[in-house]
This record gives structure tokens, sequence and C-alpha cells, in this order.
């Protein structure tokens, strides 16, 4: 892209606002047009990042995403409308992008971000942010930004709490200064079983699209050394000092990572090919024969080990509410000598309560395979799925 | 009594509670007290071998403990001692990395 030297009419009218403020001006606008921005994940952050950067008069910014949009994605990830659903979130967000503003350059990544790839994809920007939504992607997004030497402009959600910085600029600590292993998995739920307000990717989201084009416009104190923390519900920021890690793997003085590595394994995630829980296959039971035994009248309890919350969104009629986190205190409800099966969402939560319940004697103890939504799909649809 | 944040993911764990007082006079006995009262969080906080797990990090005020003196950085009653865990925000599909 060769730089940009002057602004159109048209341009000059579109970001008067900018303009006419002598910290941006038309030198600072000219270097939003000649910025390479990429951003990482077209999800709850990536949304208002890529509403505003368009707006705001970036240059070329790129997108990787390969997911699909669908009906859970709408309370939060406004780029992307009703109508929607169904399509390829890069279309959906370029669409909204280029209406806009369609003077900016949108080049479409879809792939998944990998070891093989992130560098090449990289190398073409000059500033990458981080709106992926697990660790493994969080870790190569941040190793890649290292290795070279790009900013990375970081953000993380989750219920009601948000993280933002800049790690990897100028020499500045990075991810790995701060978190130098993600947590093993399982011991952090993630959005889908925590949830997470739907406004509050916008927040952070837009934290992230205002250092980014402080750092594009070199002006103001960026996060560089700082991580703001932001607690909706106390409707509080806070910020922690960040200090580079002088044994940092990735960027200290005795580095050991000088490539990308298998992120994955790094994670503890397995690979896709891997089953994806660790149930023992004789302990399920499919939801249809679950529908027969009620129907039939079988003496057997059926333990929906969800949150009670979650039991007033939709309930199996028939079952026991017994969350999965009270199962050890209220164990003694249940009778050790008759069958039980237990479910939950879609089987994770469910699989634990029997391994739990066949280690406190339980012999007869079942898990209903993939949980209500399997339920919704195959036994009840009118069972609403969330 | 210093006073000290649990963070929303570690709140299921500590009575759902977002702070609580405690007694103590370095970081470390402040922690110690917190996973006495509430056991569930210890393996949250430390790993097999008693350590903080990398994952989680411990400020005093808006310092990290990694570095100043650690588990033994002293600790007044006016200062609030934080955990912050990495999250990673949005969900994780078994075994692919999504972005």
């Amino acid at each position: 892209m060769s730089e940009a030297i002057s602004l159109s009419k048209e341009e000059i009218l579109r970001y008067s606002r900018h303009l006419i403020m002598p910290e941006v001006g038309m030198e600072g606008q000219l270097k939003l047009k000649n910025a390479r921005v990429l951003l990482v994940g077209a999800g709850g952050l990536g949304a208002p990042l890529g509403l505003y950067l368009a707006a705001a008069g970036i240059g070329k910014i790129g997108l990787v995403d390969f997911d699909v949009v669908d009906f859970t994605n709408l309370q939060r990830q406004v780029i992307h409308g009703t109508k929607d659903v169904g399509k390829k979130k890069l279309e959906s967000a370029f669409e909204t992008m280029a209406d806009i503003n369609p003077f900016v350059k949108l080049v479409a990544h879809e792939t998944a971000l990998s070891s093989e790839n992130a560098l090449e994809i990289f190398k073409d920007y000059d500033i990458i942010v981080d709106g992926t939504d697990n660790f493994p992607t969080r870790y190569l997004v941040n190793d890649a930004c290292v290795l070279l030497n790009k900013p990375n402009v970081y953000g993380s959600i989750f219920r009601f709490e948000g993280q933002a910085t800049v790690f990897a600029y100028e020499g500045g600590p990075c991810y790995r200064c701060l978190y130098p292993e993600p947590p093993p998995p399982g011991l952090v739920p993630s959005c889908a079983e925590g949830g997470v307000l739907g406004i509050l990717p916008g927040v952070i989201g837009l934290i992230q699209a205002t250092e980014t084009v402080k750092l594009i416009l070199g002006i103001g104190q960026t996060l560089v050394g700082r991580l703001m923390l932001y607690d909706a519900l106390g409707m509080k920021f806070r910020e922690l000092k960040l200090r580079k890690n002088p044994e940092c793997p990735a960027c200290g003085d005795n580095r050991t990572i000088t490539a990308l590595i298998d992120y994955v394994q790094f994670c503890g995630v397995p690979h896709q090919e891997a089953p994806p829980e660790p149930v023992a296959a004789t302990g399920d039971i499919e939801p249809a024969e679950v529908k027969v035994k009620l129907d039939r009248g079988d003496p057997f309890t059926l333990v929906d080990v969800r949150e009670p919350h979650e039991f007033q969104i939709c309930r199996i009629p028939g079952s026991t509410l017994i969350p999965l986190g009270e199962l050890p205190k209220r164990v003694g409800e249940l009778n050790q000598n008759s069958e039980i099966v237990a479910h939950c969402k879609s089987g994770a939560r469910s699989a634990k309560a029997v391994d739990f319940l066949k280690q406190a004697g339980f012999k007869k103890v079942r898990n209903m395979k993939g949980g209500i939504i399997a339920w919704s799909d195959k036994v009840d649809p009118t069972v609403p799925k969330y | 009594m210093a006073r000290i944040l649990i963070p929303t993911p570690l709140r299921q764990f500590a009575d759902k509670k977002d702070s609580v007082e405690l007694p103590g006079t370095t970081a470390g006995e402040v922690l110690t007290a917190l996973t006495e009262r509430f056991p569930d969080l210890k393996k949250h906080l430390y790993n097999d071998e008693g350590k903080l797990r990398s994952f989680v990090n411990v400020y005093l005020n808006d310092e990290d403990i990694r570095y100043m003196k650690k588990d033994t950085t002293p600790v007044n009653d006016a200062d609030t001692l934080s955990i912050v865990p990495s999250i990673a925000g949005g969900r994780l599909k078994q075994g692919a990395i999504r972005v």
C-alpha cells in the first residue's frame, strides 16, 4: 500500500471532527489512513473494534475469523444483526464496516490462526489487536507479536469484569510476563459456561480501540506497562503495574521461545481428534431412552446438576435439581441403590457428577448424553436451547 | 486486617464474596488465612507443590508481589491485596483454536 499524502474532499468532510482537533489534525488523520491494523476475532471484542476503527478511518483493517454468526452472538456482537445469522462473521462484519466507511481497505483472513500462518498474516500489519476467546490463541498472538516486534493490544472479558493493556510495545512487558502459563483446561470457566454481560465486550473492545488509535497517532499515555481492570458491577476501573519479567521465556534476557510452538499442546487442550470429554461410554444414556423410561414410569431419579438460574430457563419434567457444586453435601438426598441419571446443559458437568457419584459408591449411575440441548434436539423441541 | 479482593471466576469457591478482611502481616499470611476460610479456593490458587499458580497473580495495591518480596511482602491494615487470574474471554470449543 503506497503511503497516502492527502485526503480527498469527501474524507476531509467525514473526518472533520478529528481534523479540527490539533492532537489529530491532518497529520494524525493521514497516520490513521496509512495504518494497518489486524483484528484477531470478529466476536464480542472484535465487534466494537471493527465498528469504531473503521469509522476512525484506519486505512487497512484485516480480520481473522472463520466462525459463523449464530443467535447467541447477537447479545453482544453488535457488528452482526439478526439478518446475518448463518452468515460468515467476516462477511457480515465487512458489510457493516464498509457501510460505515467505504474508504477503509478490508482484508479477510478466513482461517484459524495457527503457528503455521500467524507470522505470515501478522507481517503486513503495524498493530495486532487480540479479540480472541481462548488461551492457545492468546499465547500464539503474544509470541508472534514479540517475535515480529509488533504491539499487541490486549483485552479479555469474563462475566462482569474485563482486562485491557498493550503488550510487547517497544520492549515493554508481554502477555507471558504477566501470565507465564495458562490455566489447565477446566479450572477457569469459559464465557459459554460462565456467561458474559453483553455490554462488557463493548467497553473493553473500545478501550482496545482507543489504545490502537493512540498508538497510531503517538499521543497520550498508552496502557503499556499498566493492566487496566474494569468491574462493571462496582463500576470501577483499577490499574495495576505491569512489569517486564527478566526471566520471561518470550521477551526476557534469556528467551527460549524463538519460534512459534504448539499452543494447543502448551495450553493442555486436547487436539480436535481427541474425544471431547473423558466420559466413560458405558455410563452414557441417550435422551430418547431417558424419555422412554420416564414415560414407562421406571423407578429412577433424574438429577439435573445445572445451576438454579439455568433450571429457570428450562427443565425436564420430573427432574430433581442438585447443582454440581452442591452434590457433595447433598449426596445424602440420593439413594445409593436406586438408579440415577444425571444431566446438565451439554453433558460435561453431569459426567463429573457421574464420576463423583460412582466414587461415592453409587452403582447404577448414568450420564444423559448431550444434556438438555440434546433433549431439545432429539426428544422435545419445545424445550428452549440457551 | 487487610482487605483481599476476590475476582469473579473464584467467587464461586469463596461463598460468592467479592472481598474479605483477613488478618496477616505478610501477603503469604493473608493468603493462608483466605484458604483456611475457604478451603475450596486452595487448589485454584496453589499447585501441588504449594506454589502460587502461574496464571494467578497477587497484587499488593497496584504492585505485583512477584516483584516485591513474594509471600513475605509486608502487608499493612490499609493495604488491599488483589487476586488477578488470567481470563481468556469467550468460549473455547474443545480442541479447536478459535478466533
